[in-house]
């Protein structure tokens, strides 16, 4: 038999506002096996573990029980108690009476009994407790970069200078993101490619960084300190080591239709290409959906220009496996579609832009040489409307548009604005907003110099609609300070497309078992505490793939996660999770059908001689569980037919005995 | 009448058998009445031309005494299969309970068994003998004279929507093979869907409240071949549960089904022991129908290794909640 000890934490009030913790802790004294049962103000404070440490002494519990929060906040700290006390840790259980209880009811009545219910289920679990000791596995001291963007290119770095290796997996021919299509940043007006680019260079010559440009990661096994990835490395057509990026090609190839990614489809490049002059690796890429040459074998014109031998139109994709450590997810943002958005007439003007393809058009390296020419005449623009919040903050019943605030536009706007009329002063130049927001350092003197310094006209109010009439644009607006609709002819309007998460992401928090939040950014561990780490172990966080995020606040998460990546590649070996499934093999009937819904291959079979009656034996097939490799997810254990899995620490008796306390 | 004769079979048996290729048979026997063929195992030529039986009654599924049967033998073991049999076959196969080496099968074509209790209820209980090797079975009774009854009334619930004359799997094929077919066999699962939810209660507490719990269900089931069973188990808190309410007959049915579910192939065994006439394969049925439904069509035992949709996970499955919309509130 047990002897229990129950602990009541009050949490200040956000429990015992709603909870009578008196009489929780009263109630739960008369459970089986319950010796002891306190409450206290803040049971994870020094004191509050103090009088769990003393209780266990004096009255010789073997396991606790503490009435708190969640066991994902504060479990991890008792068990440290328990251990430290002489009882094994996994003999803590948690009963949550704050986010599944107080947080939850208003009336001290009900919640109070709820308590005692969840109080008592705990106790019942702990009755059937074990003592369990973790294994060990060892660490890859190699780490995996998803995403070349700054996100990850500072990650890479900072992993990188620490002595670990990295590698970067990036879709696109070469690194950079959207970082590399900006101008100019905010607030301090620097050149994008100006700090970007030797950061690009530092990658590429960093001896302990690989880059796998042009690929995707397409599976992901195993667990923390031992994924096992595969990598697709896409058939550029080219020979990464032996292109030396001349250009040569790209100058020859006779098809130079294609819309070019880069600059946003305004201007067109050659089916070979190298995205930009800046571009790491700077290698040439045949796009095989629009080179002759691959789609029906005629041309072959670069292969010949090319003094290096590089070109190879057999080139295959190639997998790549290797072993990772740790992996950072930093796949980054794109500018929604706007094709939602038929009320600013995006799609039937081209003189409706997004902010990004603004971005292209005032760069030295865009389609108009950094000119500010109207994409439909070429001529300059006079009046140009900026349209914030487009997608974002939408309502949540709307059927476009994101809840969120895509956080980057007022800035990037008031930035935009403030170099037209710096640049041309005689553009006039109006931005409608639904609020201005720019809490970040020195953002919003940045702000507030566009409006008096530069002289933009910020109106509170919504462009309501954009109508193309001859060259002009007319917009409709309103003007809520001033109580008025506004009719303004516009030769440009600059829509600030909400961001949203990149489309391979998806797919690839499946791949990780990372979770994902409804508008399918990465969700972290905990937002306060732990923002740059994955609930799944072993997967980082950076950059904007988490939610949206600036320059500066990417730079500091990648640095951050790049720290937790470090924390964890130092270490020689991993402490284990011994809550694992094991296979009674007396039960077994080798049936497969856990190996089949394992999903960290951790099930293999053996076929084993067991003894039977009358002296007798059989050779019978059972299943066995690599504990190294078990994440103790319990799949096995709901599949398996006969009830021969079981998880340590989560037993069916165990779940059944709460269960059953619940029901009582 | 079955179009493949006992001779027949009884050759390819003798022959194999006296060509060592198989140490024993797995064949039908008579049990204690005409009607009651039994499942044995025969190791010697006389035996087989004794013993051997093959008629209207041999609906008995020898999938599941390979198990047991392969451990016992050194060399190999003949066993006739119907087309349904193959199912269950595969599915063990699937689940890796016996060794395909040790088995030699040989697929025969089946033309439907006869439901003893349908013979009777047309023709009186105390059957002296009966004849089914015509069309029209001939029945003689104790105290209702003699009688005569087409076998198409009499044929057994699951050979009347049998699910398919193909056999698929099999060393050796004996007389035709034959095609899936597309029968209407959930008929009678739509009508109970459509009745409210007090109404199908009533039904199967009318069903259920007659069982005996003599475990012939799944003592007989293919898909039952736990090395120990949750209601033997002490451990399981489910053990050996007499029938002492109400709910517990009902779990047990119920947690069997569960149990077998994606898994049973639809043979129809546990509804033909049943001494009680309980039409167990319906709640069977109701799975399968609901697999299909929310998976895609899926026929357990189609094929070896087939990865079931209820322990197979892909991005397409659909989420719990549309099981919900689509009338899970009801059910």
């Amino acid at each position: 038999m047990q002897r229990v000890g129950v602990f009541v934490c009050w949490c200040g009030s956000n429990i015992a506002g709603t909870v009578d913790v008196q009489a929780v802790s009263e109630a739960l004294k008369n459970e089986p096996g319950v010796v002891f049962s306190a409450n206290y103000q803040y049971m994870c404070s020094q004191a509050g573990q103090d009088m769990i440490k003393q209780a266990i002494i004096e009255h010789k519990l073997t396991g606790i029980v503490v009435c708190s929060c969640s066991p994902r906040m504060h479990e991890a700290t008792f068990r440290k108690t328990a251990q430290a006390a002489g009882i094994n840790p996994y003999m803590v259980e948690i009963a949550n009476i704050r986010e599944q209880c107080s947080w939850v009811h208003k009336e001290m009545e009900i919640g109070t009994e709820k308590a005692i219910i969840l109080g008592r289920a705990a106790i019942a679990k702990v009755n059937l407790n074990a003592p369990l000791t973790p294994g060990e596995s060892p660490v890859t001291k190699r780490a995996l970069v998803i995403g070349g963007g700054i996100a990850g290119i500072q990650t890479a770095l900072d992993i990188a200078d620490a002595g670990f290796c990295v590698d970067i997996v990036e879709k696109k021919p070469t690194i950079g993101g959207k970082m590399a299509q900006l101008d100019k940043t905010f607030p301090t007006l620097d050149c994008a490619a100006c700090i970007l680019t030797p950061k690009m260079v530092d990658v590429a010559q960093h001896e302990k960084i690989r880059i796998f440009s042009y690929s995707e990661v397409e599976e992901v096994g195993g667990f923390v300190g031992n994924f096992d990835v595969k990598i697709r490395k896409h058939a550029r057509y080219v020979n990464e080591d032996i292109c030396t990026g001349c250009g040569d090609c790209v100058s020859k190839c006779p098809m130079k239709k294609v819309p070019n990614e880069f600059n946003l489809g305004m201007d067109n490049r050659s089916a070979i290409y190298i995205p930009f002059a800046q571009a790491v690796p700077k290698v040439a890429t045949i796009d095989p959906n629009a080179c002759n040459m691959i789609k029906n074998g005629k041309c072959g014109l670069c292969a010949r220009v090319c003094a290096a031998g590089a070109i190879d139109y057999t080139q295959q994709d190639e997998i790549i496996e290797e072993k990772y450590g740790a992996i950072v997810v930093a796949t980054g943002f794109n500018p929604i579609s706007m094709d939602q958005f038929d009320e600013f007439a995006y799609n039937q003007s081209k003189d409706v832009i997004t902010s990004l393809e603004f971005e292209r058009l005032t760069n030295a390296a865009g389609p108009s040489a950094g000119k500010l020419l109207r994409p439909s005449d070429g001529k300059h623009p006079q009046t140009i409307v900026f349209v914030q919040c487009v997608g974002s903050r939408c309502d949540a019943c709307a059927e476009k548009g994101k809840e969120y605030c895509s956080k980057i536009c007022c800035m990037y706007t008031a930035k935009h604005a403030m170099l037209t009329r710096d640049k041309y002063p005689d553009t006039d130049v109006y931005v409608f907003y639904i609020d201005v927001r720019t809490p970040g350092k020195n953002f919003d003197e940045f702000y507030r110099r566009a409006v008096e310094e530069y002289g933009v006209h910020y109106i509170k109010g919504m462009v309501g609609k954009v109508t193309p009439q001859g060259d002009k644009l007319k917009v409709q607006a309103s003007d809520l300070l001033a109580n008025k609709q506004l009719h303004i002819d516009a030769d440009l309007v600059v829509l600030a497309a909400a961001i949203e998460p990149d489309a391979s992401a998806r797919p690839l928090a499946t791949m990780l078992t990372a979770s994902m939040d409804t508008n399918d950014f990465f969700t972290e561990a905990h937002p306060k505490l732990r923002p740059v780490e994955s609930p799944t172990a072993g997967v980082f966080l950076s950059g904007a793939c988490q939610g949206p995020k600036d320059i500066p606040e990417t730079v500091s998460q990648a640095g951050a996660a790049a720290a937790k990546v470090i924390g964890l590649l130092a270490k020689d070996k991993l402490q284990g999770n011994p809550c694992v499934a094991s296979a009674n093999e007396m039960m077994c009937n080798g049936c497969s059908s856990c190996e089949r819904v394992c999903p960290y291959g951790a099930i293999t079979y053996e076929n084993k001689e067991f003894r039977m009656p009358n002296r007798t034996t059989a050779i019978r097939r059972v299943a066995s569980v690599n504990p190294a490799v078990c994440q103790g997810c319990g799949a096995c254990t709901v599949a398996c037919p006969s009830g021969a899995m079981d998880l340590r620490g989560f037993a069916n008796k165990q779940i059944m005995a709460e269960v059953d306390a619940i029901c009582k | 009448m079955q179009t493949i004769t006992r001779e027949q079979l009884l050759d390819k048996a003798v022959s194999l058998l006296s060509d060592g290729t198989v140490q024993a048979v797995l064949g039908w026997q008579k049990g204690e009445f005409d009607y009651d063929i039994t499942p044995a195992v025969f190791e010697t030529e006389d035996a087989l031309k004794k013993n051997f039986v093959w008629n209207d009654f041999c609906g008995a599924n020898f999938s599941k005494y390979l198990i047991e049967r392969t451990k016992k033998i050194e060399g190999k073991i003949l066993v006739f299969l119907k087309p349904c049999d193959t199912y269950s076959f595969n599915q063990l196969l699937t689940e890796h309970r016996f060794d395909r080496d040790k088995v030699y099968a040989v697929g025969i074509p089946c033309d439907g068994m006869i439901d003893i209790a349908l013979v009777k209820a047309a023709c009186g209980d105390a059957i002296s003998s009966i004849d089914t090797s015509a069309d029209t079975i001939q029945v003689e009774t104790l105290y209702d004279g003699a009688k005569t009854v087409d076998k198409a009334s009499v044929l057994a619930e699951r050979c009347v929507v049998c699910k398919s004359k193909k056999h698929v799997a099999y060393d050796e094929l004996l007389g035709e093979d034959g095609e899936v077919l597309d029968n209407n066999r959930f008929d009678e699962v739509a009508r109970l869907e459509a009745m409210s939810a007090d109404e199908r209660f009533a039904f199967w507490q009318n069903e259920l409240s007659r069982c005996i719990r003599c475990n012939a269900c799944r003592d007989v089931c293919p898909a039952c071949t736990c090395e120990k069973c949750v209601f033997g188990n002490p451990e399981s808190g489910v053990e050996n549960k007499a029938v002492s309410d109400s709910f517990e007959e009902k779990m047990f049915h119920i947690i069997r089904a569960f149990h077998v579910a994606g898994r049973c192939t639809d043979c129809g065994e546990c509804s033909r022991v049943c001494p009680q006439n309980i039409p167990l394969h319906l709640l069977n049925r109701k799975f399968i129908k609901d697999i299909n439904a929310f998976y895609g069509d899926y026929q357990a035992g189609a094929e070896v290794g087939s990865r079931a949709p209820l322990v197979d996970y892909t991005t397409e499955d659909l989420e719990p909640g549309e099981v919900f919309d689509r009338g899970g509130q009801d059910a």
